[in-house]
Order: structure tokens, then sequence, then C-alpha cells
């Protein structure tokens, strides 16, 4: 076990090391240094030397690639891209364009975007586990059409109109919450509520749709037949029964993006004015700041494996047939 | 959900639910206003942009501000005790008498005594600082010890030599270097002791500076390279507040840089204000200092400032706020439902909430909507010292150079791009057609027939009437593109427009300008492109028609018609003139306009000026854009001043008002949530009596 | 060449993403010609064909299908020469078949907002009349202009709707009478009595479409459509916006911007998540290793920042090769082909692993082995046997993927990295709407339209997608089966 671990974190690396190329080489050539010093220096009075100056201070003079100029292995190690690329990772994010201490900031906004994201995701599951189960028990029924047809719908409306709709009717018209912003601690409640509720609902359509089908398989299996056999009532061969086998693939699938959950969502947090690491990205896409979006990269990119790492795990925890090799 | 939401927010808080405050500030005096994106640069030597002001400007005292309600903007000291003193020296370094003339004058000499009584806020940079805490902290406010000290000369000087520091970035280094004698020196010595002990705090009171003489503890001069009487404006800017040297030292700790507590974050002043939350993710508060020196309200302002209550105040001392509490609000929709709901005091106007807000009486005027005035809001507006332009990038083979073929097409286009229609629709009216770079309150501007551009506009009927677009024609067929076509090879004429659209009414604009160009045969392909590429562009002078803006940093014309000064130029050059116009005639009479006092020497000077540019038409002029703000009832002392960043002292609030007021407009709506349970209960319990009926049966079966 | 395009006083712009839809038209006929032979094929269509839901969203989707056709063939109308014989020039703004067809749909702007079928600008202004200045409602310039009294709008509105809707009908009957008369399976009834019967409901024994639902779908797409023409004339269906531009026309312009969207970027990635996914199950080894460190490497990239990252590099491009776009809309073509890729780049990798999978379960099957065995050439081994008995996935993931794709596209538009500012686009639509939702009283109807537009081509995309995977998924047929 501990050994497919450590093999599994070496087998990362290589991939870490590719993302890291890959956003580097992106990055880089759209943005020059020149660039990203006369963004951060502003419109006014921006003189040549000032730019040659703050690239000096950041560093950003040195070679992109390779370094003629140096000797033995500091050709490679010199450049730009060893030295950021190692500080990376060391999980020493360096400094944003505009001077602040990206790791530090990592570390504050990842609690608002957390507040948002696991709510949004345990009642998402239940919710969605929900509907699917009523919709498999009240099989047959008016119910359960008018169910599929609003899942589809639902699925088919594009989560941008939730957010707006959302905040225009619970926002302005009704006084419940307030329509943007964020507190710590227990006042968070306030602003929590209505962006969870939309995340929930948006998920809603595609999230039943989903459920249902696993929970009609599993129905569809020889032990429900036998359960119905021995006399047990519909409702208790469905969440008894049914709803303990199908957690397995259900559980199973949500591992994978229980990492990413640190990731934030872009739009939901941006809309409400949360100040999480997905406005964080945002806004440092609009700013252009790339030493914050390289390390937005390299976060996702672990965070994305360690899920990888998790599904496998929990396959076998789950399922004891399963083997890592 | 609906019940747990119902059931718990009432507890939570007393407030209104959808109050995003979590007290409510009745005793304090507490002024809630937002910043729309984390300000860059906290540091007085460093910020440069009007939201970094919002806050720098409460909290760091240069030597000298705006008066609050006079017009004309006027200095006054605020850091010095009184107004600086000028002598004029000669090349040989002898004094010269005041009315000497500016060829002779080879130096000014700003003699400033500093303000008796003032003090810096509260600070651990005043206490010797324990190892052990340093390491322990997380924000500045940890600090478990703070202490303060007195103001000095040397604390002016100070930051006038970190102008001068690499690591500064100061935006004005360039600029200064052409004043402040040896300041380039400096920067030299500097950049070598950094090479030498790259990691060390440089304390720079080791370091001289040849313009900056230290005449006492309470006394310093400024030498400025020939006269330039501009240089005052730059006194009453943060780049020139005091910074005590121990707050630099203090800062320069690597244990507080990993935690992002720098003097470019945590900002050290003697101002009215200090700021005690520092989270740029969500909130910043300025809350009063308790250091601040005696000051008061001005009690004179012009003539209608004591009809509309504006000096109820006059003599008390300010600030009158406890607090200001900023939060960020990052759309501006939030924005201003919640300045609806009475949780901002105040707010700008975007044009989208412009209709609800606003109307334009007959005459043109606008006045608040009934709904507005029945909330009891008040209106202000104001013409703003900036422009935006539409600029021809004058190196261009077809739009630029100064001669005829090139100009008349220039001109041709100034007459056919509306932008009395950009107003009324972008805008919403909120902004004037501009005529010239000056805009109203500058001097040099000049208002009826005298201020109009005769090459757009004719004066018919006592206002300006644009030319109508058989003029424009006619200028194009003299340019020699009659139908908009080459007269020579009959190919049309194709203009290029480069812009950075990203936003969504872009699409919108861009078609606009398209339309414009159309109405004269013109064809218009618009280069969009990013911030970076857009720079790019203009530095290497490839674009050809832009946009562009400028904002004063003082009420000067000089600080305008740089911007159309050859040896300015953008290409190469780096400098503001971003249409790299260079005119021979014009630039010698900036020249000679730019070191003279207001008089009306100067306005002739000017006018010849504005005739050349006219002429030439190196910008189509676009407009000034006014400023409208809003402001509840219950917020107090407001006048607009463009220049003064420093004006929250001024500022009253009436909270109980306020709370009352925010109480009444928010009250919960709940009915629909309840309609909603019922429904959902009218959709399920018959599909379950269904079930309970199948599996009754089903069971009533097995057992028969 | 040249004088042919004086003629007809315009000359073709041939953009990448009209090449490319083409290309996909050309692919689909030669596909649908290929299935037609191959009764083992067709068996999976024939389920799709037999389902209503299926065939009654399928005729939505082709009337998009169709608008979005004839928006992507661009043209750029001729100047009008004041001298004779003087060399024909061409203008810098592309237009499109359908601008061509709504005609001045497109041109007809008005000052600023009005509402939906307003004869009035939604907010007062300033009028000079003979009394005086006056602040009220200005008429519209275009819509409503033709009523004397816009009192009578109500009865206008009410004839046009009957006009439009007489038109329909005649239409509908057309099309159904051209489609009868080209059935072979007409029972010997006359096309006429056909089209009654199925109307009716009647269905024939050997039909194979589900021809009530298919005839009255179209007949209300067909009332829609004629009733929107004749209303469209004369008023602003939905209204107009800020600066006074028809939103029903940006709406119906957006159209093309969704289906590239959704169908070039599927086509742009098939090819890669094809051969690199069949490679990868059936070679093996370090082939395999390969394969899977890109796509595992590509996928753990956050996809908003690659499209970022890539949506900069192509605006580098093209403000460096600034000569080669004559015009506007070819470089915002560029940029919309440069979107489709990149998404193709963030999503191959999904249908890519599916592949492999499949294939590794394929090359494991005794008729490979065997021809393994008689030594046919591995290339032949993956044309002849695993890429036929995997085409079924690339389908499924095919229509699955188009929806969420157009609905992408609009929350890529929101962060800043989507199509082209200068493009109508349903995220463009959104994204300026949001601001009007705080105006008062509430500008509401672009949001509605770009909503309305999109929610129906999405839907219909969802209901015909879940057809299709239910007739070609085999896992989920033996369920259908079972239960």
């Amino acid at each position: 076990m501990l050994n497919y671990i450590l093999r599994r974190i070496l087998y990362a690396f290589p991939i870490l090391v590719g993302v890291n190329l890959i956003t580097f080489f992106l990055f880089f050539v759209v943005n020059t240094p020149d660039d990203m010093a006369r963004m951060q220096l502003g419109m006014k009075h921006v003189t040549p030397e000032a730019v040659e100056n703050w690239k000096q201070e950041r560093g950003y003079d040195r070679p992109l690639f390779w370094d003629d100029t140096a000797s033995g292995v500091g050709v490679v190690s010199e450049t730009l891209l060893f030295i950021e690329s190692t500080k990376l990772f060391r999980f020493d994010f360096g400094v944003a364009d505009d001077g602040r201490d990206i790791g530090k900031d990592i570390r504050e906004r990842m609690g608002p975007s957390l507040a948002i994201a696991v709510p949004t995701f345990i009642i998402g599951l239940m919710t969605n586990i929900t509907f699917a189960l009523l919709m498999v028990f009240f099989r047959a029924s008016y119910l359960e059409l008018s169910g599929v047809v609003l899942t589809v719908v639902l699925m088919s409306i594009s989560g941008l109109f939730y957010i707006i709709g959302g905040q225009f009717v619970v926002g302005k018209l009704m006084h419940l919450v307030p329509i943007s912003g964020y507190e710590s601690g227990l006042g968070a409640f306030r602003f929590v509520v209505l962006p969870v509720a939309i995340g929930v609902i948006s998920g809603i359509g595609s999230g039943v749709r989903w459920y249902r089908t696993i929970f009609l398989e599993e129905m569809g299996k020889d032990y429900v037949r036998t359960a119905r056999a021995k006399g047990l009532s519909e409702g208790r061969v469905l969440f008894h029964h049914v709803l303990r086998n199908a957690m397995i693939p259900i559980l199973t699938g949500a591992v994978v993006v229980l990492p990413l959950l640190f990731m934030g969502s872009l739009i939901t947090e941006s809309f409400f004015g949360i100040p999480g690491l997905g406005s964080y990205t945002i806004e440092a896409i609009n700013a252009q700041d790339f030493a914050i979006v390289r390390a937005m990269v390299f976060l996702g990119a672990v965070l994305y494996i360690i899920g990888l790492l998790l599904t496998d795990l929990s396959y076998t925890l789950v399922d004891p047939r399963v083997r890592l090799s | 959900m609906a019940l747990l939401l119902g059931s718990v927010a009432p507890y939570l808080s007393a407030a209104n639910w959808n109050s995003p405050y979590s007290q409510q500030g009745v005793e304090e005096q507490v002024l809630y206003s937002s910043f729309s994106g984390r300000p860059k640069h906290l540091d007085p030597a460093r910020s440069y942009s009007s939201n970094e002001y919002t806050f720098i400007g409460q909290i760091y005292e240069p030597p000298l501000q705006y008066h609050y309600l006079k017009r004309p903007y006027q200095l006054e000291p605020l850091g010095a005790a009184e107004m600086p003193v000028v002598t004029y020296l000669d090349r040989q370094g002898e004094p010269l008498p005041a009315d000497a003339s500016t060829e002779q004058i080879a130096y000014s000499v700003y003699e400033i005594r500093v303000r008796e009584g003032a003090k810096y806020q509260p600070h651990p940079a005043f206490v010797p600082v324990d190892e052990v805490v340093l390491e322990q902290v997380e924000q500045l406010s940890d600090f478990p010890q703070q202490g303060s000290r007195a103001l000095m000369a040397d604390d002016y000087i100070y930051q006038i030599k970190r102008l001068a520091h690499p690591a500064t970035h100061s935006p004005i280094f360039g600029l200064m270097t052409e004043y402040i004698v040896g300041l380039q020196a400096l920067r030299d010595q500097l950049k070598e002791a950094r090479k030498q002990h790259p990691e060390q705090w440089l304390d720079l009171r080791k370091f001289p500076l040849d313009g900056v003489e230290r005449v006492d503890d309470r006394t310093y001069r400024i030498k400025v390279k020939g006269k330039y009487p501009q240089f005052l404006y730059w006194l009453a800017m943060p780049f020139f507040a005091p910074m005590p040297w121990e707050v630099e030292q203090f800062y320069e700790r690597p244990q507080l840089k990993e935690k992002n507590i720098t003097l470019d974050w945590y900002p050290v002043g003697s101002g009215p204000f200090m700021l005690t939350v520092n989270n740029p993710n969500r909130k910043m508060v300025l809350e009063r200092n308790p250091n601040y020196h005696a000051d008061f309200y001005p009690t004179e302002g012009e003539p209608e400032d004591r009809e509309q209550g504006l000096l109820a105040d006059a003599g008390q001392p300010i600030p009158f706020l406890d607090r200001i509490e900023f939060s960020l609000e990052k759309e501006t929709i939030p924005y201003w439902n919640k300045f609806l709901q009475g949780y901002y005091d105040a707010s700008g106007i975007s044009s989208d909430s412009f209709d609800q807000a606003v109307q334009l009486s007959g005459s043109g005027e606008a006045q608040l909507t009934p709904d507005m005035e029945a909330q009891g809001m008040r209106l202000q507006t104001s013409v703003s010292t900036s422009i935006y332009y539409m600029g021809f990038n004058m190196a261009d083979t077809v739009i630029g150079g100064t001669d005829e073929r090139a100009r008349k097409l220039r001109q041709a286009i100034s007459i056919a791009v509306d932008y009395e229609e950009y107003i009324s629709i972008f805008a919403n009216g909120r902004g004037i057609p501009a005529q010239s770079p000056l805009p109203a309150g500058i001097f040099g501007h000049q208002t009826g027939e005298q201020g109009v551009n005769p090459v757009v506009y004719r004066w018919e009927s006592g206002k300006p009437v644009r030319r109508s677009l058989d003029e424009a024609k006619q200028l194009l067929v003299e340019a020699g593109y009659p139908n908009g076509r080459d007269a020579e090879s009959g190919k049309p004429l194709t203009l290029y427009f480069d812009v950075t659209a990203s936003g969504p009414d872009d699409k919108a604009r861009m078609d606009w300008y398209r339309k414009q160009f159309e109405k004269i045969d013109l064809q218009l392909v618009i280069r969009n492109t990013d911030y970076n590429r857009f720079q790019d562009k203009m530095l290497n002078g490839s674009a050809q028609i832009y946009l562009w803006g400028w904002n004063a940093d003082y009420p000067d014309p000089e600080n305008f018609l740089f911007l159309l000064y050859g040896p300015n130029a953008k290409m190469e050059k780096n400098g503001e003139n971003a249409s790299n116009y260079s005119n021979p005639q014009f630039d010698q009479l900036f020249e000679q306009m730019k070191n003279m006092e207001n008089s009306p020497e100067r306005q002739q000077v000017i006018e010849k000026m504005t005739t050349i540019l006219h002429n030439d038409a190196p910008w189509l002029w676009g407009f000034h854009p006014k400023n409208f703000g809003l402001y509840h009832h219950w917020y107090r002392n407001t006048k607009p001043n463009l220049m003064a960043n420093n004006t929250l002292k001024y500022a009253r609030v009436d909270s109980a008002e306020r709370t009352q007021k925010r109480g009444e407009w928010n009250q919960p709506v709940l009915w629909p949530l309840w309609g909603g349970v019922v429904l959902m209960m009218v959709l399920i319990v018959p599909a379950w009596l269904g079930i309970r009926r199948r599996e009754q049966q089903s069971l009533r079966k097995e057992v028969s | 060449m040249i004088e042919l395009y004086a003629a007809i006083g315009a000359k073709p712009l041939f953009l990448w993403t009209d090449l490319l839809i083409w290309l996909l038209v050309a692919v689909i006929v030669l596909g649908v010609s290929y299935t037609r032979k191959r009764p083992h094929l067709l068996e999976p269509w024939h389920r799709v064909a037999r389902s209503r839901l299926a065939m009654g969203s399928l005729v939505v989707l082709l009337v998009y299908v169709v608008i979005g056709l004839l928006d992507s063939i661009h043209y750029r109308p001729a100047l009008k020469s004041t001298e004779a014989n003087a060399e024909v020039h061409y203008a810098v703004e592309a237009r499109t078949v359908l601008d061509w067809l709504v005609g001045d749909l497109g041109e007809q702007s008005e000052k600023s907002y009005s509402a939906p079928l307003a004869t009035h600008l939604y907010s007062r202004e300033s009028i000079e009349t003979e009394a005086g200045t006056v602040r009220d409602y200005p008429r519209l310039q275009h819509g409503g202009a033709h009523l004397e009294d816009p009192a009578q709008q109500r009865g206008d509105l009410t004839t046009s709707l009957f006009v439009g809707g007489l038109q329909g009908v005649l239409v509908w009957l057309a099309i159904a009478l051209i489609v009868a008369m080209w059935l072979r399976n007409r029972q010997g009834r006359s096309p006429l009595q056909w089209v009654v019967s199925k109307i009716r409901g009647q269905s024939d024994e050997g039909d194979v479409l589900p021809w009530h639902t298919i005839l009255w779908v179209t007949c209300v797409v067909a009332l829609l459509m004629m009733m929107a023409i004749q209303v469209g004339v004369k008023y602003h269906i939905l209204g107009t916006d800020k600066v006074g531009q028809d939103v029903f026309y940006q709406a119906v312009k957006s159209i093309r911007t969704g289906l590239v969207i959704g169908t070039l970027t599927t086509l742009i990635m098939l090819p890669f998540a094809i051969l690199l996914g069949i490679m990868a199950g059936y070679f093996r080894g370090w082939i395999d290793d390969a394969i899977q460190y890109t796509y595992t490497t590509l996928n753990s990239i956050p996809g908003v920042l690659l499209i970022a990252a890539a949506i900069l590099m192509i605006q580098v491009y093209i403000d460096n090769n600034a000569a080669l776009f004559e015009t506007t809309e070819e470089r915002a073509d560029l940029r919309l082909l440069f979107l489709c890729i990149i998404l193709g780049v963030t999503s191959w990798t999904g249908l890519c692993r599916l592949l492999r999978g499949e294939t590794l379960k394929l090359r494991e099957m005794d008729y490979i082995t065997a021809a393994h065995a008689f030594g046919v050439s591995h290339l032949r081994i993956i044309t002849r046997h695993i890429l036929p008995n995997v085409m079924h996935v690339v389908l499924i993931s095919i229509v699955l993927d188009f929806s969420g794709l157009v609905l992408a596209e609009a929350v890529l538009s929101y962060v800043g990295v989507g199509v082209d500012p200068t493009m109508y686009s349903w995220g463009n639509m959104i994204n300026g709407a949001r601001l009007e939702m705080a105006r008062e009283p509430v500008v509401w109807w672009t949001l509605l339209a770009s909503f309305l537009f999109m929610f129906v081509m999405v839907l219909a995309a969802n209901l015909f997608s879940d057809v299709v995977r239910e007739a070609f998924d085999p896992r989920l047929q033996s369920r259908g089966e079972r239960s």
C-alpha cells in the first residue's frame, strides 16, 4: 500500500514538470517581463529606465531558458525557468507582480473558498441523491415524469442565469440576504446561504439524472428481486438495500473532486464578491499577473493528482477485490 | 432550506437580514464605503492612482493641501506651518529678486517649515521590537506595544530620498530628476550600494541629496532646477509626505515581508486616520488617529456653500468620523443595490443605474428622480479635470503628419465622429464635448464663442453647432479622398482603430465608432487587443487611431498641454504625448507658457496654442466626463473636490437616521418562501398517497 | 472571377470557421450515405428515428442549423462606385447570406433601449414641440413607425400575427406536401390525404419516422417563424439594447457562434482523441505511457487558465500579423477558431481515455488475436476491426459534449477569455445584460432573449443526445430490455 502511494507520488513528479513547462512557456511567450513591468507601473510617467529597474528588482532580467553568459550548470540554472520552477516545487510561490506574497494570500483565501465549496458539495450530493431516490420511488407516476422533464430543463439553463436570477430575486426583491460580500466566522452564514443554494440548484439537473441511472442500474440486480420476494416494502428495499449498494459508485466518483474544492468556483465567487481562490484566479487573469496564475496552475495540478490517487485508493478500500498494482 | 433560513436568520443578528455588516454602528460615527479592487500600493512614494489615494490621502499628510471649499482650487498649508517661501538663484547660486526673468533663474529654493505639534499615529516601529513577537505576528495589530513621535524636517527629507530608491519604483522619479537637484546622482549611489549589499536595508540618512537641505529640526529646503511654479502642486501630493526612517527599517525585516507586512501595505502617517484593518481581499478600515494634530473645519467658502449647509460645522475640530469601513465590491450591480438599500453612504452613478437615479430636466440639467428625492438623496455634479480623447498617431503615414492632406482628413473625421451622441448614449449625458485639451476649472479654459473649436463647430444663435457632414465630405475631397476613396488609385480609404475592448458594452461602442466613420464613407477596421499589446503598439508607433485619457495631476494648464509637447513623444521616448505630435511653433509656445504665472499674458499664449491645436487636430478632442455623486441624506458636508484627496476628514454622518432608514428599506419579503413550500406539498402529497395505497393494496393481496 | 464578383456586387469572404463548418456538413452527408447502405449501422439510427422526442428536437435543431449555415456564408458587399468603369472595391465589414435575407432588421437601430414590441423609447427625453420642450417618451424611428397613432398598435399586432400565422400554415403545408410527394410509403394516398392522416395521428405499417410529431413540431416552428418575420419587420420583437440594436437580431446572429463552438470543437479534437486513444490501447507499452502522460498533464492544468493563456497567445499572433486581416470579422474569426481548438485540447482527454479502455478490451477479442495470427497489418486491424467497433463511443461523446460547450461559451465570455467582444454571441449578450438588471425599471429583454435562444437549443440538444445515447450504448439497452 505505502509502496504504491510512494510510486504514484514519484509518477506525479514528471507530470508536474510537464505542467510547469507548458504554463511557463505559454505565459512568458505572451507576456514578456517588459509587459509585466508596464502593467505594474501604471499609466503615467513610465520611463524605460523605470521598466528596466523593475525587471532588475524582480529578477526578471535573467534569460528565459538558456544563459550563455554563465558557465557549467549555470547555463540552465541561472535562467528564469529554472529558478521560478524550483521555487514552485518547494511550494514557495514567491511574490505576485504587485509585490504581495502569494503563499500567504492563498492560505488566506482558502477559507472562504471552502466555506462555499464544501457546503455546496455536501448539500448538493445529499439533495441530488434524495431527489434521485424519490424519482425512483415514485416510478411511473406523474412525479417521475415531471422530474425527468425538470432535470433536463434545469440542465439546459446556463449557470450564469441561476446566479443573476438568484441575486435579483432573493437579494434585491426579497431582502433576505446580503447581495454580496463575505465575513469570516459565524457571520459568514448570511453570505454563504445564497451562493450555496444557487450552487446546489444549478447542479441538480445533471446530478439527479446521473444518480438516477445508478439507482436504476442497481434496481435491476438480483438482490433487489430477492429482497422484494422476501416481502420487504418498496421503501425499505430502496432506502435500505439499493441506497447502501449504490453508495459505492457514488462515493468513489465523488472522491476525485474533493481536493479540487480548494480551488473554489470562478464564477460564483466573483459574482458574490467572495474573497476565495476562484476570484483570486480571475483577478489574476484580468490583471495579467502571471506569477499568481502560474502558482494557481501548479496548485490545481497537484490537487488533481491527489484526487486521482484518492480515487484509486477508495476503490481498493470499498472493494477488496481490486488490487493496487 | 427555506425553513432553516426563516428560523435561523433573525437570531443571527438583530440587524436586517440582508445587512452586509455585523454591527450597526449606531453610537459611533462610521462611514460605509467601498473599494473596487485591491489597491496595489499604499506606499506614498509609489502610489499614484485615485483608488489608492482614497486610503493614503487620509493617512499621509504632505506639506500642502487644497482648500476644501474654495474655487478655483487653492493651496493651503497642511503639514507645513505656512506656505513655502521661494527664493530664486542664478547660476552662481546668488539670490535673485522675486521678479527676475525666467532666463536668469537657474534654481528655485523652497523653504518649508514643519507644523508644530504634529505626531505620527501609534505604531510598533516607534518602540523596540521583541524578536519573539516578531515570529508570531500575523498582522500588524498583533504587536502588543506601539509608540509615536513628533514629525521632523528629517522625515520629509527622508521621503524625498526614497523617491530615488531603486526598490521603491516611484512613478515620479523620472519626472523629478528633471527638477530636484541631485536626485539622479542619489539613485546611482543607491544602485551601487545595493549591488554591494543586495539584501541589506539602506539607511538613506547616510546618503546625501544635494537638492535638499536640512536647516533645523523643523525647517528644510528643496532646490529645484530653473523656475517651476507647479512644484507647489506636487507638494500637495503624498509623494512628499513625511516618512520616519524607523518605519522603513522596521518593515525591512524578512519575517514581516513574508507575511505581506510591508510599508507598501501598512502605511504609517500623521493624518486624521490610520489603517487598522487591512484585508484587501475583503475589508479595509480607517480609524481616527488619536495623535492627530489640531485641525478645524474651514470657515470660508463659496457664497452658495453657506446656503447648502456646508459651513454649518465651520471652525469645529475635525475629523468627525470615528471609523471608515471600506468593503471590497468588484461588481457595480451589488454596489448600486447596496447603496439603494442604505448600506453604502455614497455612490457614483454608473451609466446603467442612471435612469433610475437621475432625469435630465428640460434645460438639460440633471436632477434626481422623485423616487430618489423621496429617499432623501442628494445629487452633486462636477466636471472632472480629465479628458477622454481619440488620438491620431501623427507618426502614421496616412493619418499623421502635418501636411495639408492628412490634416484635412483628421479635420473631416473630427466633424464626423459625433461626441455629443456618444455622450448621450454611452455616458447618459454625463460629459461635456471637449473643445481643447483644457477642461473647465483649469486656467486657460474658455467658455462661449471664444472657447469653441472652429474646425468642428460653428457658433449659431448663442451655442456651438457641429459642422455638417457635407463640410466634412468637402474636407475629404480637398484631402484627396472624394467619397472616401483615394483620388488617384480609387482605392477606398481604410483606417485602423486600435482599442482594448473587453467589457460588455464594448461591442456596442465599437459598432458606434464604425458607423461614425461610415457617415463620411471611410472604412474603419477595429484592431482589438489586450492592454500589453496595445501599449506595445503605442510605444513603437504602429497604432493609427486610438483612445486615451488623462486625469490631471494638478490644476494647471501645463499638466494638459504637455501631452502634446513634441519632446514628450510616446514613440521611442516613452513620454506622455501619445499622438507623437510635434509642432515646433507649439513646442516653443509651450516652453514659454510652462513657467508663467497665471496672468492675461499666459492666457494669450494658451490661446495661440489652442488655435494651432484646433487646426492641426492631432486629437479628436473627445469629452470631459462629468462626475455624478449620490449621497444619502444622513451623509453631510460633501462637496466635490477633484484635487484634494483627504476630504474624508470633513465628512459627517447621522448614524441614528441611517439605522432607522435601513430598517425601513429592508423589510424581508417572505411570502414567496411559504408559497414555495406549499407548492411542494401540493405536488408531493397526492403521489405519496398514491404509493401508500398501492403498497397497502399489494399487502392486502398478500394477506388474503 | 473578379468580373463575376463585380457583377453580383459581392466578394466572398472565406473565414476559417465557415470552411470548417461546411467541411463538417460534407462529412455528415458522406457519413449518411455510407450508413444508408449498411443495415447493421443503420439499426441504432432507426431506434433514434422512431423516437418522437428525438425527432421533435431534431426539427428544432435543424432550424438552428439552417440559420447557422446561412450565417456561415460571408461576403463583402461592393462599395458604391461614383464613376463608371472604376475598379470595384469591397467593404471591410462582412455580411452573410442571413443578413441579406433578413434585410434591414440588423440596420434598423433606435437611439437606445426600447421594450419588446414598443413604439416608444424606454426612457424619457426632451422633445421639442410647438408648445415648447416636453419630457416624454419619444417615438421609435423604426419600431411601429408605420402607425399614425400608437394606440392602433394592438390591432396592428393582431393583424400581423394573423397574417403571419396564415403564412406559417401555408409554408408548413407546402413543406409537408413536398415531403409527402417525395415519400414512397404513402399507402396509395394522395400527398394531401397523407398529411391529413398524419396530423390526425394515424401511423402506417412500415413507417420509421414519427410523422405525427414531426409535422406538428414543424407546424409550430413554421408558425412562429412566419409570425416573427411579420412582426419583426415592423417592430422590435425583443426590444432594443443600449445603442438601439435589435435584440432579436442579435440573438439570431449568436446562433452561429453557439453552433460553431459546439460542433467545431469536437470536430477539431476528434482525430487526436481517436488516434491517440486507440494507439494507447492497442500498442500498450511505452506508447501507452507517453499518451497517458500527455493527457494527464493536460488534464491537470485548470481549463480556464489554459484557455486564458491560449487566447492571449492568439491575440499576440493577430497583432504581430495585422496585415493578414483585412476585416474585423477575420480577426474575430481567428480568435473563435482558436477558442475551439483550445477547448478541444481541454476536452479531448475524456474521450481519449474512454477509447483507450474500449480498445484494451477489444484487442483481447478472439477475432483480433486471430487477425494477428494471420499477419494482418496493425493499420488494417485498427481501421477494419477496432475503429468501427468504438464508433458508438465517439458518437455518444459528440452529442453529449455539444450542449456543454454551448453553455461553456457564456461562462468564458464572462471571465473575459471567450469569443471576441465584437462578435455576436449569447455569452456577450448575457455579460452585457447582467448590468442591465440593476436598472429601474429593469431592462430584462436582452437577458430573456439570450436565455430563450440558448435554452431552446441546449434543451433540444440534450433531449436528442439522450435518445442517441440510449440507442447506441449497449449497456443502457440491455437495462432497458430488462426493466
